[in-house]
């Protein structure tokens, strides 16, 4: 086509590396904030990766000669009553946490997506019925559902994060719901209507991309929530067992018992959890103003 | 004549009345008209006398509580109605195509503008990605957006109100449809921008030989753009024929009232406009008999009885006022 070879631009705008490179760019210049807390995510997240290699001691090394020690070169962030090293749990704890925390959290997004944007764009019967599901669903306390299922099917990593993938999902889903009834009555939908879309197509190219900010947002104030039900999971004895390190877990166990004699063991595992939550948080804030058109700069 | 390009038959279009027992709400009532092909016709009528739901039925698109309740929509032929789902899709946007009214939401605000061209291109024509881009540039072109090639990644936000309508029309005629609907396609922008648009449909759909239905409540635009005129009140069509007929002699009372009441430059200066007394109908409750009857100053006792027909007339003209089936006009 001459006319796009005379303009000498790419017709097909934004595509490839290029895209990603820019990307990325854009999200440390406009949103310092935001691309510190995906740094720290990160490294969080690299660091339960390698904790195998990273962790100076082994998870579950005891050493009855150095209990409770405070932070010391030797020990970075002290030790426990059995003498285990605290920056060695952390760490193969962040790799728990983080694989409950994001799978639990995915699990519960891509559940609330589905009964949300379905409920919500087809309305009418489908809409009544799944809604009083999803009510009947959220008349439960969150933690008796929680303790029932865990009784039931035993506590592991697989059952927590599908228990409270669909805890989360089904209630996120109102929200998912309420953003689709309201794109749904644009006119750009009925407009997409009329130039012969399907109903999957008009899902996925038109309602789906512009419910993206309420999902953004969804997801990262989910992967903190989640990371959180865990540890209250594991205080009831309910979570990931032990000897497993979760951060949950040695915040209300240990963490709690030994308060006065080590405060470092509540600290250390607390500390980051709350950098985590917050890193995601601010990290899905910048995402969804960047990934919005309308938010940005021309 | 020729056969025509789409036929309405007694078309009832009714919204429920929701829960309990209101009663529906009959927005459409016994509608028919013809469009003949390259053909500008303009539906002209007040808000809530049925010209959107018309337009909409024709595609099918009636939002939800609405339904046809009876009549044939036959497009080259074909009944419209009585297609299931994937046919009516493929008629949407591809061989009858519409424009909204409004130009700054009918755009999806996160879809570059080169993907919202192509996709009827992609949907219709099975075309890649590619190949549907660089048509979208040509058809960016010929709706006079400059720099077309270099606006295909822009968003809609970072275009004016009467440059997102000429995208649209460029989307709408992306797969050259054979009829045109455009629905008070310049009521939300500037007069000056107003008259662009309008000339640019007009030159658009001449060029592509299509039809177009072009509803509006501005007379003036249909004086000045429409081949023929149908005038609805109350659901109905109260009168139809060419424009320039209707316009010097307009035959149904609603009719001469409207014209009646649109400023003139001739004429003295400092008077007052002449209005149409009273409220339009209440669709939930229409009376028996004509719906303009409590407006109208020729009321008399047959008007209030039964609400009269559709009668042809001579120069392809069409009313239904009582008052002119006899010989004693008012």
């Amino acid at each position: 086509m001459t006319t796009v070879a005379a303009a000498g631009t790419d017709p097909l705008p934004g595509r490839g590396e290029s895209r990603w490179r820019r990307f990325v760019v854009r999200l440390f210049r406009t949103k310092p904030l935001g691309a510190a807390g995906a740094v720290v995510f990160v490294i969080f997240l690299l660091s339960g990766i390698f904790a195998g290699v990273l962790a100076p001691y082994g998870i579950n090394e005891t050493d009855l000669a150095h209990r409770l020690e405070p932070p010391s070169t030797q020990f970075l962030l002290g030790t426990d009553h059995l003498g285990r090293d605290l920056f060695s749990r952390v760490l193969m704890g962040a790799r728990l946490s983080m694989i409950v925390g994001f799978c639990a959290a995915a699990l519960a997004t891509v559940v609330s997506i589905v009964i949300g944007v379905l409920s919500g764009y087809l309305g009418g019967w489908f809409d009544m019925l799944t809604q009083r599901l999803v009510d009947a669903w959220m008349t439960f306390p969150d933690l008796v559902l929680l303790i029932v299922v865990v009784s039931v099917v035993g506590p592991g990593i697989i059952q927590i994060v599908i228990i409270l993938g669909l805890l989360y999902g089904i209630a996120g889903s109102r929200i998912v719901r309420g953003a689709v009834t309201s794109v749904r009555e644009h006119v750009y939908t009925h407009a997409a209507q009329s130039i012969g879309a399907g109903t999957f197509h008009i899902l996925r190219r038109h309602i789906l991309p512009n419910v993206m900010p309420v999902v953004i947002v969804l997801f990262t104030t989910r992967v903190g929530a989640v990371i959180l039900s865990e540890a209250a999971l594991s205080f009831l004895g309910l979570g990931v067992p032990p000897p497993a390190p979760t951060w949950g877990g040695m915040l209300s166990g240990d963490g709690r018992t030994y308060l006065y004699l080590g405060p470092w063991l509540a600290l250390a595992p607390g500390v980051c959890l709350t950098v985590v939550v917050y890193s995601a948080n601010v990290f899905g804030d910048a995402l969804r103003d960047l990934l919005d058109p309308r938010m940005r700069g021309t | 004549m020729t056969e025509p390009l789409l036929r309405i038959e007694n078309l009832d279009v009714t919204f429920r009345g929701g829960f309990g027992n209101r009663p529906k709400v009959r927005a459409v009532t016994s509608l028919s008209l013809e469009v003949a092909p390259g053909e500008t016709l303009a539906i002209v009528g007040e808000s809530g006398s049925g010209k959107s739901v018309s337009a909409l039925s024709i595609l099918r698109l009636i939002p939800d509580p609405g339904q046809i309740e009876n009549g044939r929509i036959l497009f080259e032929g074909q009944d419209l109605l009585a297609l299931d789902d994937a046919g009516i899709r493929s008629v949407r946007g591809n061989r009858i195509a519409m424009i909204f009214q409004e130009p700054m939401s009918s755009l999806n605000p996160v879809l570059t503008i080169g993907r919202q061209v192509a996709e009827p291109l992609r949907l219709h024509r099975g075309l890649s990605r590619r190949e549907a881009l660089e048509q979208a540039v040509e058809h960016l072109e010929s709706v006079a957006i400059p720099d077309a090639a270099k606006r295909l990644g822009d968003y809609p936000h970072q275009f004016s109100g009467g440059m997102r309508q000429r995208v649209m029309i460029a989307m709408a005629l992306a797969c050259h449809p054979r009829l045109l609907i455009a629905d008070e396609p310049t009521t939300a922008l500037d007069v000056t921008v107003q008259a662009q648009i309008l000339e640019l449909l007009k030159e658009r759909t001449r060029e592509a030989d299509s039809a177009l239905i072009l509803i509006t409540h501005d007379l003036g635009v249909v004086a000045r753009y429409a081949d023929r005129v149908a005038v609805m009140y109350g659901g109905r069509i109260v009168e139809s024929g060419p424009a320039a007929a209707l316009y010097a002699d307009p035959r149904h009372p609603y009719t001469q009232g409207l014209l009646r009441s649109v400023p003139r430059l001739e004429g003295e200066c400092g008077g007052r406009l002449d209005s149409i007394e009273g409220q339009p109908p209440d669709l939930a409750a229409l009376p028996a008999g004509c719906a303009f009857a409590p407006r109208c100053p020729y009321t008399h006792d047959r008007c209030l009885a039964a609400p009269p027909s559709l009668e042809a007339a001579a120069g392809s003209r069409a009313w239904a006022c009582y008052g002119y089936e006899g010989e004693s006009a008012p």
